[in-house]
């Protein structure tokens, strides 16, 4: 009977006392970035790169140059697991001391979108999220740069048709889109199904089901169409099995081509020998041979601050990682010029920074990531910048690009995003445009 | 000494038949309930109010609806994400096509839809019961969420086949999409609870509650006094569907906004389940003391670390967290099979001894 009192009293005591530990810690004058990883769960071998890279680089900014314009940088990880409802639990815990959230989910992103303009909190979902974002005029908050999941599937289509020898030689092709049923997986469909219309490709879509462990009935189906080429929009576990399925029905590895969510090490490596010549879209170089990470060995690694291993340095998700990283400081940067800061910015003003980031090549040089990202351009009116993509391929090794910079079609995208804007910002959301043209 | 009935006669069958036959519980509940209307409103933050109340609130409700299924009517369900996501779905339906429908009224609306579709489903409980019954709704289960996901009507064709909640005043206070404060969504979620707690409380106390509680006894016996299994058991799956249909909808408009399929996917229908157990089958109370652990435990877990000053890094913590939480799960089961509801009448038996225990 004693121990249910104790019982008793222990948990009407955790009960009560749960929410209320959740006194933030003040770090005075930094600028605080919240920094939703998930190193766990089913999603982890892609998550753990990525949020080390994210380290990895803030920290470098903290060593080499002592921050960003002399102030210094705090992260705060918060594991979601990439779980929605764990995301939101966390961007609700942060948001009061942050200024910018990297959702680093699909679905998280879909849910912080209403919520960021009234929180005056940026959400960059680089390279996911809402492709209809994109249209800066109806989202002011959000911002997708240097390239949207439709963009990506225009310049899929671009090099398919320059592989083929030319765009209209994609009359009559067969293309497969095997993709992850959820909103994420089906970003890409309204593109590639006005491409095929207008240029005359047979497109099938196969959806397979979360978390993708399940796909002899598609690839039985891969089997008697027979595509020229699969587009493959993949995630975590359902990208390996696609690629082992893919070599295990003797498919062209180099004809099947994963979106940049379907191209790391840990997709390919599972796979052994048969992943030998697939290939993935992308929007930066794969490698640790740039600047960048000589100086993050020297500044950070040598000191004993590396958030992993120095052989990983270099993976994909850790260089997406570092470029996220580099983008968000980038844009406060920008920020803090304009408004001539010595202090952290406020939400308001790293706004501005993101709306008016402007990252030359010069400026990439500077920073040790030229090479590695193309010069990037974002405006009011378009928070997808000028992102061109690239096509890497595995060599058994090690990733390697491919192609020169593939231009997507703008002028098939833009028009359809603005529909979806329209759509998503006006009637769904009730936003109301914004005037660029009265933007400073 | 305070808690105490001596003296408090019952002279009429109302007040012998009363939910709370003893003064002092009376006070307490309505106490709480008016306390629950006002402070968190006036006192909680945001943090509080969007990432622990408003979640609490719904998922006592859903608890609710399942445990008038599997705690008083026995028919084990694993079903509830799929009839979770008929509400909200059909409450995007509704009031997309019905703007000036009020917002009330329509999460009433896909409520009745997600009972009838709980009826359907709940036809095979006829003939199968138990673990195989378990089964057959886990196919309702997959083959909702299938549904919503493959036919693009549901999201009104929008390309990303997310739903989303739309703005909705009710009484000219905004109380659903982006703009409406944390408070307002509280409050809306609050009252539906209070007011389909109340309903369930008395459900089960009556009539349909009895007869509920004799097909799980034992259906062969019910039969012969004359409880009809088929009406009986219909009526549970669409009352509980009922129940489940409008937490599923507020899950959408007052909690997260927007959604996607996988949010009610299996581990949402196995998080209920586990609520109603670790609360207590066949207890109102239990649902919301389920409901309560599942959601404040992890959050308590997750926190604690960072108040105490300890920097652990978050993976490690959340592995810490997952052993934890699953080691109390087996710890209270262990010390109290019939759920922390049962902890509560043992405090409440002891309490009116209180001080002279014998």
């Amino acid at each position: 009977m004693r121990l249910r009192n104790v019982i008793v009293a222990a948990l009407v005591l955790v009960l009560a006392a749960g929410p209320l530990a959740t006194a933030a810690v003040a770090q005075g004058g930094s600028i605080f970035i919240p920094l939703l990883v998930y190193r766990t769960g089913p999603y982890a071998p892609s998550g753990i790169p990525n949020a080390n890279g994210f380290q990895d680089y803030f920290n470098l900014l903290n060593e080499r140059d002592g921050g960003i314009n002399g102030v210094k940088i705090a992260v705060e990880e918060c594991e979601t697991q990439y779980d929605t409802k764990q995301g939101v639990e966390c961007y609700e815990r942060l948001k009061s001391k942050a200024v910018l959230i990297n959702p680093y989910s699909t679905g998280i992103t879909y849910q912080l979108i209403p919520k960021a303009p009234g929180d005056k909190v940026v959400v960059h979902s680089m390279g996911y999220g809402m492709t209809a974002s994109a249209d800066g005029r109806w989202f002011p908050w959000v911002f997708n740069f240097p390239m949207t999941y439709w963009s990506q599937a225009s310049a899929f289509v671009r090099y398919v048709g320059a592989q083929e020898g030319g765009m209209e030689k994609l009359k009559g092709k067969k293309i497969v889109h095997i993709f992850h049923n959820s909103p994420y997986g089906k970003e890409a469909n309204p593109t590639l199904e006005t491409l095929a219309k207008q240029l005359g490709f047979e497109l099938t879509l196969l959806a397979v089901d979360h978390p993708g462990q399940e796909q002899k009935a598609t690839w039985l189906q891969v089997r008697k169409i027979e595509p020229h080429w699969i587009y493959l929009s993949g995630w975590g576990v359902m990208n390996g099995v696609a690629v082992k399925e893919a070599a295990g029905i003797g498919y062209k590895m180099d004809h099947m081509i994963g979106n940049w969510w379907s191209g790391s090490e840990s997709d390919v490596i599972p796979a052994g020998d048969g992943a030998k010549g697939y290939k993935s879209m992308t929007f930066h170089a794969p490698g640790a041979g740039f600047k960048v990470h000589q100086d993050v060995i020297k500044h950070v690694y040598d000191k004993g601050k590396g958030a992993t291993k120095k052989e990983s340095l270099g993976e994909v998700y850790h260089n997406r990682g570092m470029i996220n990283a580099m983008l968000n400081a980038e844009a406060i940067r920008t920020a803090m010029v304009k408004y001539n800061l010595k202090t952290a910015p406020t939400g308001e003003q790293v706004r501005w920074g993101f709306e008016n980031l402007n990252l030359a090549d010069a400026q990439l040089d500077k920073l040790g990531m030229k090479g590695v990202i193309r010069p990037l351009r974002v405006t009011c009116e378009n928070h997808e910048g000028n992102g061109m993509a690239a096509v890497q391929q595995w060599d058994g090794k090690q990733w390697k690009i491919v192609s020169d910079w593939i231009e997507p079609m703008r002028e098939v995208v833009r028009p359809k995003l603005e529909e979806a804007a329209v759509q998503e910002g006006g009637e769904k959301l009730k936003y109301v445009k914004r005037d660029c043209s009265k933007e400073k | 000494m305070i808690y105490r009935e001596a003296g408090q006669f019952k002279t009429t069958y109302a007040s012998d038949q009363a939910i709370f036959p003893i003064l002092q519980d009376r006070v307490i509940v309505a106490l709480a309930v008016a306390a629950a209307f006002v402070v968190p409103v006036a006192l909680a933050n945001e943090y509080w109010l969007q990432a622990v109340l408003i979640p609490f609130l719904i998922y006592a409700l859903a608890a609710l609806g399942l445990n008038l299924l599997t705690g008083y009517a026995g028919q084990l369900s694993l079903g509830t994400g799929g009839f979770m996501a008929v509400g909200a779905y059909a409450a995007f339906k509704i009031t997309s096509a019905f703007p000036a429908l009020n917002i009330v009224l329509v999460f009433l609306l896909s409520g009745v839809i997600a009972a009838l579709v709980g009826v359907v489903f709940g036809l095979p409980s006829l003939r199968i019961k138990g673990f195989y019954l378990a089964v057959a709704t886990l196919a309702a289960q997959f083959f909702l969420i299938w549904l919503f996901n493959k036919v693009a009507w549901f999201v009104n064709y929008a390309p990303s086949g997310t739903i989303t909640a739309p703005p909705r005043t009710v009484f000219g206070v905004m109380v659903t999409g982006p703009d409406a404060s944390a408070g307002a969504r509280y409050v809306a979620a609050l009252a539906f609870v209070a007011v389909f707690a109340l309903v369930a409380k008395n459900l089960v106390r009556g009539r349909v509650g009895r007869s509920w509680m004799a097909i799980r006894d034992r259906d062969i016996a019910a039969e012969i006094i004359g409880v009809r299994p088929l009406r009986t058991k219909l009526l549970a799956f669409a009352i509980s569907s009922f129940y489940c249909g409008i937490a599923g909808a507020e899950l959408v408009f007052l909690y997260l906004g927007s959604a996607e399929t996988l949010a009610f996917d299996i581990n949402l229908s196995f998080l209920v389940l586990f609520m109603v157990i670790i609360g207590g089958l066949g207890s109102v109370l239990g649902s919301f003391l389920g409901a309560a652990f599942i959601v404040l435990v992890p959050i308590f877990l997750t926190n604690v670390p960072h108040t105490a000053g300890l920097a652990l890094p978050v993976a490690l913590q959340k592995q810490i967290e997952l052993m934890v939480f699953g080691g109390l799960i087996v710890f209270f089961l262990i010390v109290e099979p019939h759920g922390l509801a049962r902890l509560w009448q043992i405090t409440k038996e002891k309490l009116r001894l209180w001080p002279f225990p014998h």
